[in-house]
């Protein structure tokens, strides 16, 4: 059932051995500095990892979905910057076009993207809210001569404003449907155009070495061929978009949740304390064991949820129960990763000190940890009590 | 061009080596196999090769089956087919015998230009290079830092203690490579893929037409009769810095000949 096939096992050996290779020597540094990954991305793009889940046809790589989540779980094992590079280009800017765009944008936008000499990104949130969409919903589009008129702001969005950032999808309210409520679509912005500014970096707790921007748009226009797929579609493209998110946020997440054990069984190994390496202590193993419990148990359920995604069922439940669990087993191994280290946990030179940091904003993008639980409470029918 | 790359799978230098106790042979089952790893920078030579001037690439391994797994990885990298001499017969060969089976296989499936490694990571005797170019009677350039091939004339620059020599042979032509030489590409997912369909010949002794006495620890001209575990690594040496510690530090670094 959960043994990988010779072929996903190869892949996921191959990104395991270019993370220690290729990104862990450097990472820390990057992060220190707050600095994108370009070298990275450009060897990660080489590998095709930006098309994993893209047909050939495209310029992907004709795998799936738990081809792209295996490649994030063994980034996040050694840093979750350059994993969330990775998910948010493709799961969020590549994949939406893939899904819903047009034969031209197909055809003008993925084999770019697909190769990871361009990166997509896809604003959903607003300084308003992100939790209760359309609620916190402010940023319009509006029809004139041929053009969509974009305003509005969109928060802390990935990928948004690197050097080979190429297109943001953006959710707008584009009109109200019969029963009055907002009419969502996503459009398709190029960078550079006019009216779209992005602003400078945030100062971010973790993810240092990711780019994650505010965007304005005041007046922006772009062609009426730029809305993606159907016109007021944006509100279930983006549900559907999310789902698939959660899994693969979820496997970012048990790639850190194992970094942390991964990291604690080298050192436990050679720090002493009171005559012996601290893993000699019960009190040590049992944290280990319990982190390894963590990520294992995570790991079977992003498995399942993924399973159920490619054979076409419905997965929504699972992937929500997935992105939970993960996270919390992340936040949780991070934590107890970096009371093994004691001091030295709380440096920036240690690996666990990043995972630390990286940890709990995956309780909270793509979902916080309180709307998954509303999403699997929906779907055992308590929605409507 | 016809390109075949030898690639040797050895234990991952990362987990423990050790050798069997009954004949004292490398333990294969003992550490998980991995490629070589300049041969995977012979295989990228000779897929550069390839992409330049067209041709094929054939893997070329002697191994047990388990070396299959390497095999998959260098096709993984593009390498278009490969050829797996794997016979009970072979083990224990030494360098004589394995240059004897692979030259004879060579023999047996053409080639234009021949890449390795220059050193295994397990036996490290850097020979084979050597001897296959001797045994198949063709061009030896050895640790080249750089390939060109144009016509029939290949040109290398050979690795020196001084900088490099430049060697010109013609093809065919047997090719060692260093690591400088260039940066191995990992395998896409499109490669693995696709190295599933891509062919792969076994050929035992029988078939490979190897002489039952030339093959195998019997025909080993040298034995390995005991075998100890490395000592300990020491304790460091403390260089106390008292306004002449960079004299210190190069008088210990030249005791030890690394200056
Ligand atoms: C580094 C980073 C990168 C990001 N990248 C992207 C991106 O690429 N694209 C994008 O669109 N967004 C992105 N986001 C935004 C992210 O998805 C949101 O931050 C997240 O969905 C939460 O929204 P919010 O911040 O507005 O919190 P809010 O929605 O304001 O929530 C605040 C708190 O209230 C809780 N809450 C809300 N409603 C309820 C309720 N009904 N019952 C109980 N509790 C509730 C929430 O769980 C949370 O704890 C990113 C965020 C960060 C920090
Ligand atoms: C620990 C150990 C010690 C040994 N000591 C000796 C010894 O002292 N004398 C002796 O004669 N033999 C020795 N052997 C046997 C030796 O492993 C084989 O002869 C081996 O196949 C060739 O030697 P090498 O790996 O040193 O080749 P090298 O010349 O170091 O390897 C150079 C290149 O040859 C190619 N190549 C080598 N072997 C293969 C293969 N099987 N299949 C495909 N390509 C290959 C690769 O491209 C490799 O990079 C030893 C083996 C071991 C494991």
């Amino acid at each position: 059932m959960h043994r990988l096939s010779d072929e996903y096992e190869a892949l996921r050996k191959t990104v395991e051995e270019f993370a220690r290779e290729v990104v862990a020597p450097v990472i820390g540094d990057l992060y220190e500095r707050g600095e994108f990954p370009y070298a990275i991305v450009r060897q990660m793009g080489e590998m095709g990892l930006f098309g994993l889940p893209i047909p050939e046809e495209y310029g992907g790589m004709g795998g799936d979905y738990f081809a792209l989540c295996l490649a994030l779980e063994e980034l996040a094992r050694v840093d979750s910057s350059v994993s969330i590079t990775l998910e948010a280009a493709v799961s969020l800017g590549a994949m939406p076009i893939y899904r819903f765009g047009t034969p031209e944008q197909r055809e003008k936008w993925l084999p770019e993207l697909a190769s990871g000499r361009m990166l997509g990104a896809f604003g959903l949130t607003e300084p308003g809210g992100g939790s209760d969409v359309p609620g916190g919903m402010r940023t319009t589009a509006t029809l004139d001569g041929g053009e969509w008129v974009i305003n509005g702001t969109k928060a802390f969005i990935t990928n948004s404003g690197t050097d080979i950032t190429g297109v943001v999808g953006v959710a707008a309210i584009t009109g109200r449907t019969e029963s009055g409520k907002p009419e969502i679509s996503t459009i398709l912005v190029p960078s550079g155009t006019p009216g779209f500014t992005v602003s400078k970096k945030y100062s971010k707790v973790g993810w240092s070495a990711s780019d994650t921007r505010e965007l304005s748009f005041s007046d922006c226009r772009v062609p009426e061929a730029n809305l993606l797929g159907e016109r007021g579609r944006g509100y279930a493209q983006f549900l559907q978009t999310l789902d698939e998110g959660r899994v693969a946020i979820a496997a970012l997440s048990v790639g850190l949740a194992q970094g942390c054990v991964d990291e604690c069984l080298k050192y436990v190994r050679e720090r002493r304390a009171f005559g012996h390496p601290i893993g000699h202590y019960q009190a040590i193993q049992f944290k280990i064991a319990d982190m390894e419990v963590r990520a294992h148990t995570a790991r079977l359920a992003y498995y399942h949820a993924a399973e159920k995604m490619l054979a076409g069922e419905p997965f929504k439940k699972e992937a929500a129960i997935a992105k939970l669990v993960s996270s919390n087993a992340a936040m949780d191994n991070a934590r107890d990763a970096t009371q093994v280290f004691g001091g030295y946990g709380f440096m920036n030179e240690y690996p666990v000190g990043r995972f630390y940091r990286d940890a709990k904003i995956l309780e909270i993008g793509e979902g916080t940890s309180e709307v998954q639980r509303m999403l699997i409470a929906r779907q055992l029918g308590l929605a409507d009590l | 061009m016809n390109i075949v790359v030898c690639v040797k799978q050895v234990p991952d230098t990362a987990t423990e080596r050790k050798l069997r106790s009954d004949d004292n042979t490398l333990d294969r089952d003992a550490a998980d196999g991995v490629v070589n790893e300049l041969d995977e920078y012979a295989v990228e030579e000779a897929l550069r090769l390839k992409e330049a001037h067209g041709g094929e690439v054939t893997v070329l391994t002697m191994g047990p089956d388990k070396a299959a797994d390497t095999i998959r990885k260098a096709l993984a990298m593009g390498a278009d087919k490969a050829v797996h001499l794997v016979d009970d017969a072979l083990h224990g060969s030494d360098a004589l015998s394995t240059s004897y089976a692979m030259a004879q296989t060579l023999k047996k499936i053409g080639f234009d230009l021949v890449i390795l490694g220059s050193e295994s990571t397990d036996a490290r005797t850097g020979v084979l290079a050597a001897m296959l170019a001797e045994r198949l009677g063709v061009a030896q350039l050895t640790l080249a830092n750089k390939v060109e091939v144009e016509g029939s004339a290949v040109t290398i620059q050979r690795v020196t203690d001084y900088g490099y020599d430049k060697v010109q042979g013609s093809l065919p032509a047997v090719i060692s490579v260093v690591e400088k030489i260039n940066e191995p590409r990992y395998p896409s997912f499109k490669g693995i893929m696709a190295a599933k369909k891509k062919p792969v010949q076994k050929l035992g002794a029988a078939e490979a037409e190897l002489a039952a006495d030339q093959i195998g620890l019997g025909a080993a001209w040298s034995e390995v009769t005991e075998a100890a575990a490395a000592p300990p690594r020491a304790a460091g040496t403390v260089v106390k810095d008292e306004g002449d510690g960079g004299v210190k530090t190069a008088d210990f670094l030249s005791s030890k000949k690394f200056i």
